[in-house]
């Protein structure tokens, strides 16, 4: 907020200068942010070349590792160096809600190509906050390698449990976000009822003590991109990993994993405009023409789901029961609004649980 | 010559000295400024922001006053006005988007209020004014049972506090009661952190200090030529990315990485030994990375040794032990401690090695700290974790200046 001087004099001192030049180079581009990676590159490809070259306008295309914390230092300090974000579902009911993001006006937003009213061919979930349109449905699952995971495969969330049907390490990323509801599917809870019970003592200790029952099997890691490896160099049999990063194993480097879709907790990332940017209808058009029936297309390249029905036409059929959107079923949609109730909390409970 | 100066010679010469010390003082000014903003002020501000958080009484100062009357002790709700006060405050916040501001930060102190306030601002925004009034506040008690909670209204009101010491009690493990006592909290984790990274960082500071003292030895007595060349193989790893060294340190402890395929290969053991994410890949990837600045300044110390102390210590019949260590290891001191006292300070707040090849056993201090600045977004706890750090770092380098003098210190 503007009224906290104390806070925002140091930043604001500090980073006046950065402003000046900003305001000097930056004056007829947009700067857009998201994940880098495949990703990134996936987006540039599909989304920011392809505006670049309709409209004339330069994008500059940077890299953050997700959360609000960066967002909150710009927005906090008046200085805004982003136009347009790439936001987790998981973070933006924070960051829309703390005033972080411009609301969008999804009554711009164009029919898809097919013609169907934007309002239609958007999953629900796509337009569900007011703040960003969906772009990408990713999800969190398990994958093994076929090489060591020795006879029978696994195929649900009570094998990955399971150590002495399955014997070896499994590597999770170290936070509370879909072990605990992974514990609680295990343990056998229904889908509907995890994230109601991970609100009493009671359903957090029950998933603490099922991660409990296997701790010694477990290796936790810290970012995505060692996931994929740990399977590869025989750390884990059997990791969790965002689906895309498993996917592009097999595909471009035809590594013998395989996908588990049981219990998956899928996600939307959306593109949103950042709060009090000032290029603002420019970065609006840019997130239009991004979540555009082509556009969203490209994205199954490494197999995110698009969140516009009409894009489905121009996707390779053969992709199409590899991507997130053809498994809803089984899996459950990760609750951002539990996670910013309970992320703290949880955080907290889960790391003194690790060091017992 | 005169045997005493004039009384304006003296005034010339003080006005000299005054110019002279002012462009000094002109030249140090760059470097001053820097330190000031880049150093002292966000230093300055992480304290300021661990006890001094206004945002809640910013956005609701109305309820905060009138809920002043209310025994926070009692097992009872707050009186009907504040009731209706909040209500309303919380309609002028969800139509300035604001609302949010306010759940995350009642949430920090009462989890689940987040979703609760969120949405009782959703509902309030479509009501009008005078209904909320003559409500008398049964339209917020009625939105969600959560309402009835007494525990809620004390989260708030502590939140509501300007000045706090919630975060350093937090970072100590420790909490308030509602009766107003210091009590331990149900989650104890900080304390047990704390400990874990000085003992880490203590043992890479020994792991150091031996790998070092030998080679340190070694480099200064030999012939220029070799010890440059051997110089260079110390300084190429600290020219080398730390992320480079951090990863090759992944592949050679990975499972089947380069440690474990040639044990198994010389047939030393036959199932691989786990050795990357444990703390023992911590504390041996940042004892490489840190080496270099045990071995510098302990080399630039014993260059400037003259032998000839050493040798007088043995043609005057001590013994090589007892000289060596009566002699030659005290002058090594000022070497030593300075290497020390670097790798200890940099090892202690070390963040990125830990959270690469640390797993969960290697998890250190820091690595709270990011948690709480990227993820939980707490930067008022994070603050008072990192002021708890320094104030830590602060009283060991207070022991150290008692047990071994700062002025013992030397680089070179």
């Amino acid at each position: 907020m503007k009224t906290r001087v104390s806070s925002t004099l140091l930043v604001a001192s500090l980073f006046s200068a950065t402003t000046l030049f900003s305001a000097a180079t930056h004056a007829d581009s947009l700067t857009a942010v998201s994940f880098g990676g495949a990703y990134g590159a996936t987006q540039q490809k599909h989304m920011l070349d392809p505006f670049m070259e309709a409209t004339g306008h330069e994008i500059l295309f940077e890299n953050y590792s997700g959360g609000i914390a960066e967002l909150k230092a710009q927005v906090e300090s008046g200085n805004i160096l982003w136009d347009v974000i790439d936001v987790e579902v998981i973070d933006l009911e924070r960051a829309c809600s703390e005033g972080l993001l411009e609301p969008f006006p999804m009554d711009t937003l164009p029919p898809g190509d097919d013609g169907t009213p934007a309002m239609e061919d958007f999953s629900e979930e796509a337009l569900a906050n007011e703040c960003g349109v969906g772009n990408i449905v990713w999800t969190v699952l398990f994958a093994y390698n076929n090489d060591t995971i020795g006879s029978g495969k696994p195929m649900s969330v009570a094998d990955l449990f399971d150590t002495e049907k399955f014997p070896g390490k499994r590597a999770l990323r170290k936070r509370p976000q879909v072990n605990m509801e992974w514990a609680l599917l295990a343990d056998g809870v229904a889908k509907d009822e995890v994230y109601a019970l991970l609100e009493t003592d009671e359903g957090q200790q029950r998933a603490l003590d099922k991660l409990a029952s296997i701790k010694d099997d477990i290796i936790w890691f810290d970012s995505w991109s060692q996931a994929p490896q740990l399977l590869n160099d025989g750390g884990a049999v059997m990791v969790q990993s965002a689906n895309g990063r498993i996917f592009d194993a097999i595909q471009s480097e035809g590594k013998p994993f395989e996908m588990v879709w049981d219990g998956h907790l899928y996600d939307l990332d959306v593109w949103a405009v950042v709060k009090g940017t000032k290029k603002k209808a420019l970065a609006e058009e840019f997130v239009r023409f991004a979540t555009g029936s082509k556009p969203l297309s490209g994205m199954p390249d490494i197999a995110y789901g698009p969140t516009r029905q009409s894009s489905y036409a121009y996707v390779d059929p053969e992709i199409i029961p590899k991507l997130p959107s053809s498994h809803l079923d089984e899996g459950l949609k990760a609750s951002g609004v539990f996670w910013a109730d309970y992320g703290e909390s949880l955080g907290e409970k889960f790391n003194e649980w690790l060091l017992e | 010559m005169p045997a005493h100066l004039s009384i304006k010679e003296i005034a010339d010469s003080q006005a000299q000295l005054r110019r002279k010390k002012l462009v000094l003082f002109a030249f140090t000014l760059p470097l001053l400024l820097f330190v000031m903003l880049a150093f002292v002020a966000p230093i300055a501000t992480m304290l300021y922001r661990s006890v001094y958080h206004p945002t809640v009484a910013q956005l609701i100062p109305q309820t905060l006053k009138q809920m002043q009357g209310w025994e926070t002790q009692s097992n009872t709700l707050p009186d009907n006005d504040s009731l209706v006060t909040f209500a309303l405050e919380l309609k002028s916040l969800a139509a300035e988007r604001r609302s949010g501001k306010l759940a995350e930060e009642i949430n920090r102190v009462f989890p689940g209020a987040s979703s609760l306030i969120k949405s009782t601002a959703r509902k309030l925004k479509r009501l009008d004014e005078q209904e909320i009034i003559s409500s008398q506040g049964t339209i917020l008690l009625d939105s969600h049972k959560k309402w009835h909670n007494p525990a809620l209204w004390r989260a708030i009101a502590s939140a509501g506090e300007v000045w706090t010491s919630r975060y350093y009690l937090t970072a100590l493990d420790l909490q308030l009661s509602p009766e107003g006592d210091i009590e331990s909290r149900d989650t104890r984790i900080y304390l047990k952190l704390y400990w874990k990274s000085l003992r880490i960082a203590l043992l890479i500071t020994l792991l150091t200090a031996v790998l070092a003292f030998p080679l340190s030895y070694f480099l200064a007595n030999a012939s220029s030529a070799k010890a440059n060349t051997l110089l260079v193989f110390v300084l190429l790893p600290f020219w080398t990315s730390l992320l480079v060294r951090t990863t090759s340190w992944i592949a050679l402890l990975q499972t089947n990485g380069v440690v474990n395929s040639t044990l198994k290969v010389l047939g030393i053991i036959d199932q691989p030994l786990e050795l990357l994410y444990t703390e023992f890949a911590t504390v041996i990837s940042m004892t490489h990375i840190l080496l270099p600045f045990m071995v510098l300044p302990l080399y630039s110390v014993m260059k400037n040794i003259d032998p000839s102390y050493f040798r007088a210590a043995l043609s005057l019949g001590a013994k090589p032990l007892p000289a060596f260590a009566k002699i030659y290891f005290p002058m090594t001191l000022p070497g030593l401690s300075a290497g020390a006292l670097l790798v200890f300070i940099i090892s202690i707040g070390y963040y990125i090695t830990p959270a690469l090849v640390g797993g969960t056993d290697g998890q250190m201090i820091s690595n709270i700290i990011a948690f709480h600045m990227q993820s939980s977004n707490n930067w008022e706890l994070a603050a008072a974790l990192g002021s708890l750090l320094l104030v830590l770092i602060l009283a060991l380098y207070w022991l150290y200046d008692r047990m071994v003098g700062v002025n013992n210190i030397k680089l070179g």
